[in-house]
């Protein structure tokens, strides 16, 4: 990427760190942290790797995105709205009574969502059943699958592991958002994943471990992973959670938190981000 | 009478030639498939063969993918494999997220036999029909399984089929017409009506013959849809015969009694019993055995049949 594509896609970063800010700020509360620390992964899958059009979001051919750990909704709805999937006005309706944009990723509210997600382990499953397809029908489309690091203590998430890689499934690029922190506490406090990058390999992926804030990184790490051939991909993602604001960023507590119109108002006054609207 | 051949075989059978018309068609397996007799379609579609290995959970996701991409997936394995193993993976990956997937549930309640009270499985239609949009349904015989399975595939939503994979007690001849969500009239009668479903169909029928003996006529319907449940026919009947039995091969709670008690206390309350399993474990032994261990058997239900018919007369 040349300097210019970096910082607009830094810029989209930001924007859609704005966007969804905004829209839990405008809710009271929400899963502020699990948000904040996929935006950078969400925007290079968007704005560079995947194939989708948000004119004819359901196109058979497209590029597929199971964001397993549902809860990271709000993100994805922030860029969603940014490419043009639905209107940036219905991020205010997050949350509210009827809204079609729900704390988790419901496949059969939200217009360019592909996977209905929030019981954890479950979407890269289907993650997997949806890559098994595409070979079976041989297009050539990739599918990408969000899993969280507390997610990674379910055992369904190993089982689709395993057969992602028996299957061969390198048209599967999967990312771990390792932000270190769970709803409780820490990850390392609570049940450790470590070594996370070998229990990947040794389940027979293709693993690459990059600062998951890092566009540049991320971004080569994607093509990176479609250039391997015979097996699935990992790229763990060292995430922050919260990343971007002060009063969640790396905040234990900031799984699902109150944002008061002060700490939004706060928020915004950090993120310094002027540029709404732009394309 | 039983079939000649084992259901498992007409399953796959039919699957195949269901399979051979629309290649949306794909079946999952959680390693058994020698124990689902689903050899045949392996070889015959090896490319639309999902064998994951002992992975239920896993199974259940990965054919919500395969639907997400507009296959039809047939996910199988034992019943209790099929329903409270993977509950959770059933009500999200398939029924919430509206994708159309069909589970098939082997083996179900008793007829899990030798591998005991683990693998026997008495909830697995009160946990299904409780998923919002998920059909429930039990063939009973080989001509029901062809009949029927051609329409839990063509049916646009997620289908969980509980199916006796050995050979099944004869019910329908040749010219059966199976509707669905209909239940079949298999004996009129006017004094009590028997809903059965599945492998308590034929006690049932002995159980009208039993009672024919002592002047009490019954009706018996084959309720092979618990869910959707057919009101109007079931309601009929309780009117017309002003008593009520139902017979299931499951938990007296939640399964077909319940979903009949439910709808009579709301409608048309008659005197009713159920007979089924009396919310205990399973345990392991032979068909037989387990038909009287758990009180399922002609007498059990003609005595049920006594019983209502007489706090009718009161």
């Amino acid at each position: 990427m040349n300097p210019e594509q970096q910082a607009f896609l830094k810029e989209r970063a930001r924007e859609a760190r704005y966007l969804a800010i905004k829209a839990l700020g405008n809710f009271g509360v929400g899963h502020v942290g699990g948000s904040m620390s996929v935006i950078e992964v969400l925007i290079a899958l968007y704005y560079h790797a995947m194939n989708v059009d948000p004119k004819n979001p359901k196109w058979p051919e497209r590029d597929r995105l199971v964001v397993s750990k549902g809860h990271s909704g709000p993100a994805l709805y922030s860029v969603l709205a940014m490419k043009g999937f639905f209107g940036r006005e219905l991020l205010d309706t997050l949350n509210q009574p009827g809204t079609n944009l729900p704390s988790h990723c419901d496949m059969k509210r939200t217009v360019g969502i592909d996977m209905s997600t929030g019981s954890l382990g479950q979407g890269i499953s289907a993650a997997v059943g949806m890559a098994v397809a595409a070979k079976l029908d041989r297009k050539p489309l990739w599918v990408y699958t969000i899993i969280g690091d507390g997610e990674s203590q379910e055992g369904q998430v190993w089982e689709a592991a395993l057969l992602a890689h028996s299957r061969k499934l390198d048209n599967l690029v999967a990312f771990t958002d390792y932000n270190k922190l769970q709803l409780d506490s820490y990850t390392d406090d609570i049940n450790t994943l470590e070594p996370l990058t070998d229990k990947w390999s040794a389940f027979g992926w293709y693993v690459q471990s990059v600062d998951g804030h890092d566009l540049t990184a991320i971004v080569e790490a994607i093509d990176n992973a479609k250039a391997q051939s015979g097996r699935p991909s990992m790229i763990i993602l060292n995430t922050i959670k919260g990343k971007g604001f002060s009063f969640c960023e790396g905040v234990v507590r900031s799984h699902n938190m109150v944002v008061t119109p002060e700490i939004l108002k706060k928020a915004l006054e950090e993120l310094n981000y002027c540029g709404e609207g732009t394309q | 009478m039983k079939d000649q051949r084992e259901l498992r075989d007409i399953f796959c059978e039919v699957l195949m030639e269901v399979a051979e018309k629309d290649e949306r068609v794909v079946l999952l397996e959680a390693d058994l498939m020698l124990a689902a007799g689903t050899y045949p379609f392996n070889s015959r579609f090896p490319e639309r063969t999902f064998n994951v290995g002992v992975s239920e959970a896993n199974m259940m996701g990965v054919a919500a993918g395969l639907s997400a991409m507009g296959k039809i997936p047939v996910a199988t394995t034992f019943t209790p494999f099929a329903s409270r193993r993977v509950y959770d993976q059933v009500f999200l990956s398939i029924a919430y997220a509206g994708l159309n997937v069909k589970v098939r549930g082997l083996d179900p309640g008793i007829a899990a036999q030798l591998n005991g009270g683990t693998h026997m499985c008495f909830e697995d239609v009160g946990l299904m029909r409780n998923i919002p949009t998920m059909s429930v349904v039990e063939p009973v015989d080989e001509i029901q399984m062809r009949r029927m399975l051609p329409e839990i595939i063509r049916h646009d939503g997620p289908v969980y089929f509980r199916t006796f994979r050995m050979q099944a007690e004869k019910i329908y001849d040749e010219d059966y017409v199976f509707t669905w969500g209909k239940p079949d009239l298999l004996v009129d009668g006017s004094d009590v009506c028997i809903l059965a479903a599945g492998i308590m169909v034929r006690p049932a029928l002995d159980a009208a013959d039993l009672l024919r003996a002592e002047g009490i006529s019954a009706k018996v319907l084959n309720v092979h849809s618990i869910k959707p449940l057919d009101q109007q026919m079931i309601l009929d009947a309780a009117r017309t015969t002003g008593a009520v039995v139902t017979a299931e091969n499951h938990s007296i709670l939640n399964g077909l009694g319940s979903a009949v008690a439910e709808l009579l206390v709301e409608h048309h309350p008659v005197p009713m019993e159920r007979v089924g399993v009396k919310d205990i474990f399973g345990e392991v032994g032979k068909l037989d055995y387990l038909f009287r261990r758990f009180s399922l058997e002609a007498g059990d239900i003609a005595a049920a049949a006594r019983k209502v018919v007489k706090r009718k007369a009161t």
